[in-house]
């Protein structure tokens, strides 16, 4: 089963597409990191996936194929919007009563052991909690539906690295409990090399990225060839290019995992992180030839 | 260097950390953790690998990935996974002995000396040992090679 699936999704705002010609197809089972620069598309297809918005072309579809924004589909998908939404002047109990009498399930139990496993005092008012513990509370709020699918709109970025951790961990647990589904948009690439095992990346309005995070590295190589010597093959797509003197580093996408590298070209392997810097640099199109070279 | 809390499985004779700025995929530390505290004895057949759950809520990472170690485990006929129960350790790996690891240890040392009387600092030393082990594999082929050699020439004569 695939979680979301989207066929030519698009969505117009006056004359500008913040979202185009979107297919992707995001396995079960998975956590799916969304990355892009900021403006790139990837909160209007979060809104579009949760049904929140409504495509001005194309279709998309959750959970199988459950129209969006259903309410069979709502029953299934936990949403941790952006900025955590949560009522600042209700005490935590009363937060758990609001959700529990808003949704038509709702595990009591489960939400009051959670929030108990982290210190979080029920009498306490929500404007009051640390940043992490708000974190946490906007999750539990969202897990004791016991979704399939858990859609994490940036949420760790304004953490702490240790309740950074500990946000990442309480998802994880979940996965590992209850099989759920992640797609967790986020700009700390650095933290998605650990979590995700999907990578989708979106800029400019248009998917670059979408591919289980192991094919992708097995694909990708940086190649550092010397002037004079046989450079990549042309059927290979590079990504990004830069010369220093007479070295030539390159980070290219190769036509399958076992192709063989040309002779004399020095090559390693790359995570997500700088795959996804490259990818990102390549679409914005700066005009920074020595970036790759400076940072290495 | 960063590292991880460990986790501290209460059944389990392993504790996994994770070192983010060492370049390898997260499933092969683990991998290789276990090849290395099975090399060294502190994990032996019948010992419990740590439960998938604890793991996970210990380092935060994908459950997958755990998964997927464990899978490399069992593929290397090193574990194997009891339904229900979790994953054991099935085989030991180089089985060296306590007494000869000791005295591989006091070798090593005595070669540590050396090298520092010589002039070499840390940086140096590890520079030396990466580099002489690289061509380890390689020189030990070529000897083989070369007993074959002198055995299919003594067989001739």
């Amino acid at each position: 089963m695939n979680v979301i699936e989207t066929t030519a999704l698009g969505r117009r705002y006056g004359s500008t597409w913040a979202l185009r010609d979107c297919t992707l197809a995001v396995p079960e089972g998975r956590l799916v990191a969304l990355v892009g620069p900021n403006g790139a598309g990837k909160s209007t297809l979060l809104n579009l996936v949760m049904g929140l918005t409504s495509p001005t072309a194309g279709g998309v579809t959750v959970l199988g194929d459950l129209a969006a924004g259903s309410i069979a589909a709502l029953d299934g998908i936990g949403f941790v919007a952006q900025d955590m939404p949560l009522y600042r002047g209700l005490s935590v109990a009363d937060m758990l009563h609001l959700t529990r009498n808003l949704n038509r399930q709702f595990d009591d139990a489960y939400a009051h052991r959670r929030l108990a496993d982290f210190g979080i005092d029920l009498k306490q008012k929500v404007g009051k909690l640390s940043g992490g513990q708000r974190a946490q509370l906007a999750l539990t709020l969202a897990l004791a539906r016991h979704p399939k699918l858990l859609v994490l709109d940036e949420p760790t970025a304004p953490l702490d690295p240790l309740a950074r951790h500990d946000f990442m961990a309480t998802v994880m647990t979940a996965m590992a409990d209850d099989g759920v589904s992640v797609v967790l948009s986020s700009h700390l690439l650095a933290e998605l090399e650990r979590v995700a095992d999907h990578l989708v990346l979106i800029s400019e309005g248009r998917v670059r990225i979408d591919g289980a995070v192991d094919e992708l590295v097995a694909q990708h190589r940086v190649l550092v060839t010397q002037a004079g010597r046989e450079s990549s093959p042309p059927d290979w797509e590079v990504i990004e290019s830069s010369s220093v003197g007479s070295q030539t580093t390159q980070l290219v996408r190769l036509p399958s995992a076992d192709t063989p590298l040309p002779f004399g070209a020095e090559a390693r392997t790359v995570g997500i992180e700088e795959l996804a810097m490259a990818y990102l640099r390549s679409g914005v199109r700066l005009s920074a030839p020595t970036l790759t070279g400076a940072s290495r | 260097m960063t590292v991880d809390k460990a986790i501290s499985g209460e059944s389990s004779a392993i504790e996994f950390r994770l070192d983010p700025s060492s370049g390898v995929p997260t499933y092969l530390q683990l991998v290789q953790q276990v090849e290395r505290a099975l090399r060294l004895g502190s994990l032996q057949p019948g010992d419990q690998l740590p439960k998938v759950r604890e793991v996970v809520a210990g380092l935060a990472i994908n459950p997958n990935t755990v998964l997927k170690a464990y899978r490399e485990l069992e593929h290397k006929g090193l574990a194997s996974g009891r339904p229900g129960m979790g994953t054991f350790i099935e085989a030991s790996l180089d089985p060296v002995t306590l007494p000869e690891l000791a005295g591989l240890r006091r070798s090593l040392r005595r070669w540590l000396d050396g090298a520092s009387e010589a002039g070499l600092d840390e940086d140096g030393i590890v520079a030396l040992v990466v580099s002489t082990l690289r061509d380890f594999p390689q020189r030990r082929a070529d000897a083989e090679q070369g007993d074959e050699h002198a055995q299919g020439a003594g067989g001739a004569a």
